[in-house]
């Protein structure tokens, strides 16, 4: 794990992330599309892992840009042109804003990490024009923004930072269950979508847990 | 140099085959289909490619503008994208229409084909209806007979609407064409003006109604260019909308 708060995370950081991302998505392809046909159109997993197996090739494809938010930025287009799905969009505009966020800093901080997971949720937010309840990616996406502000805040690593959004995006996801979707194709069932979890707040989980995991295995 | 339109859809079979729809009404109108995404090899699957969207509106734009039209969720978000990353010159004349996919890209398509511009013709897919009610599309008229081929009218000085009706001299009846004209006509006017119930200035709901050769259309409007609206709608049909 990093030491202290000094430590700081860099486009290798970015790399592992997005990595260890298109590795999980891939081990819970499946159990995401079971997720998917209950309340939706049972493409989640397939969509992702599909996206995700593009990212990594650009990543293999030799020299990937220098700077953190340059890779983010990579990922993001790819995962637009590539997804299909509403995923596409969302976790592409997600990439996108914590890119900007970023701009050409090389060593990320806590603040920056809390400060690329909140710009990721805006974006997720702008884009898709659900609020928090609405059984989407969302109630993942902003428990996991507050709790990297609030760790930030009171001087935690980034890998302390980074585990705090994952543990609230996997408690949110988990949450999902019992919520009625009122955006998205799970929207169209009603109170039938209820009793089952979120396939893109669960996702969300997942590539957050990634992010935590990633830093953690950086040192 | 028309309006172009660009059909994002997740599957390419709709999205090609509302082009082919349209195409049928608006044969000078760029229409572009961005529907489906391909896989690696190419294999068609359902869903929606920001690139395609992307070079399918440098494809329909031949300067005049571009209005997307979009089927379920991730196509509107796809769009919305692409409108992000496009330059910020083309940015001016592209819209992204909250309509029907169908009835809307028919709408379009119809207005574009008249020349109409960017906003005009985005109003025109958003205004299309979506569900019509049967009964609705032919009406009963009960003075119908008082003025088939005539266009007797009456004046409009107290607020009363003015009404006229004729019968339809032309083959083709009130298509895609004059109902385009006369929506539009109607649209620069001050007026509230229905034909056969339903909103003069909506180029689907003209169309909606069918009306062929020989039947009658009745018009009503009020408001301060009631009078001027009946007349041209009268001079419209009474040439056969330019047909005869």
């Amino acid at each position: 794990m990093v030491e202290g708060s000094t430590s700081t995370l860099t486009t290798e950081w970015v790399v592992a992330w997005l990595r260890e991302s298109a590795r999980v998505v891939s081990e819970n392809r499946q159990y995401l599309i079971d997720l998917d046909r209950a309340i939706g159109d049972a493409d989640h997993g397939e969509n992702l892992d599909r996206g995700f197996t593009a990212v990594v090739k650009k990543l293999d494809d030799g020299t990937h840009p220098a700077t953190p938010g340059a890779v983010l930025k990579l990922a993001a287009m790819t995962l637009m042109s590539s997804v299909g799905g509403a995923a596409g969009p969302l976790y592409g505009t997600a990439l996108l804003r914590a890119a900007t966020s970023l701009g050409d800093t090389e060593a990320i901080g806590p603040d920056d990490v809390a400060g690329l997971l909140t710009a990721a949720r805006d974006g997720i937010v702008a884009r898709g024009k659900a609020e928090s309840g609405d059984k989407t990616m969302v109630d993942a996406w902003t428990p996991a923004a507050e709790a990297a502000g609030t760790a930030a805040m009171a001087g935690a690593s980034v890998a302390e930072v980074l585990a705090a959004a994952a543990n609230a995006a996997n408690a949110g996801a988990a949450a999902t269950e019992p919520l009625i979707a009122r955006k998205g194709r799970a929207s169209y069932l009603g109170e039938r979508s209820a009793g089952h979890l979120d396939p893109g707040a669960v996702s969300s989980g997942l590539i957050l847990q990634a992010a935590a995991d990633a830093a953690g295995a950086q040192e | 140099m028309n309006v172009g339109l660009v059909i994002v859809s997740h599957s390419s079979k709709i999205a090609e085959g509302i082009c082919d729809l349209a195409r049928e009404m608006a044969g000078d109108v760029p229409l572009v289909a961005a529907g489906g995404l391909d896989d690696d090899s190419g294999v068609p699957l359902i869903g929606t490619s920001f690139e395609k969207v992307l070079e399918a509106i440098s494809t329909a734009d031949q300067g005049a503008g571009v209005v997307l039209l979009t089927d379920l969720g991730s196509a509107v978000m796809t769009a919305e994208m692409a409108l992000e990353f496009i330059d910020s010159d083309q940015r001016l004349r592209v819209r992204l229409a909250r309509a029907a996919l169908v009835e809307g890209t028919v709408a379009a398509a119809v207005e574009a084909q008249s020349g109409a511009d960017v906003d005009t013709v985005t109003r025109a897919a958003e205004t299309a209806i979506v569900a019509l009610d049967p009964t609705e599309l032919e009406p009963f008229v009960s003075h119908a007979a008082a003025a088939p081929g005539e266009g007797g009218s009456q004046s409009s000085t107290d607020g009363k609407p003015v009404e006229a009706a004729w019968e339809l001299p032309n083959p083709m009846g009130l298509h895609a064409r004059p109902a385009a004209t006369l929506a539009r006509m109607m649209s620069e006017l001050d007026v509230e003006v229905t034909v056969n119930g339903v909103d003069a200035k909506s180029v689907m709901l003209l169309m909606s109604l069918g009306l062929g050769q020989g039947k009658v259309l009745t018009a009503s409007a009020a408001g301060p260019d009631a009078q001027k609206a009946i007349d041209q709608i009268g001079a419209e049909v009474a040439s056969g909308f330019g047909e005869l």
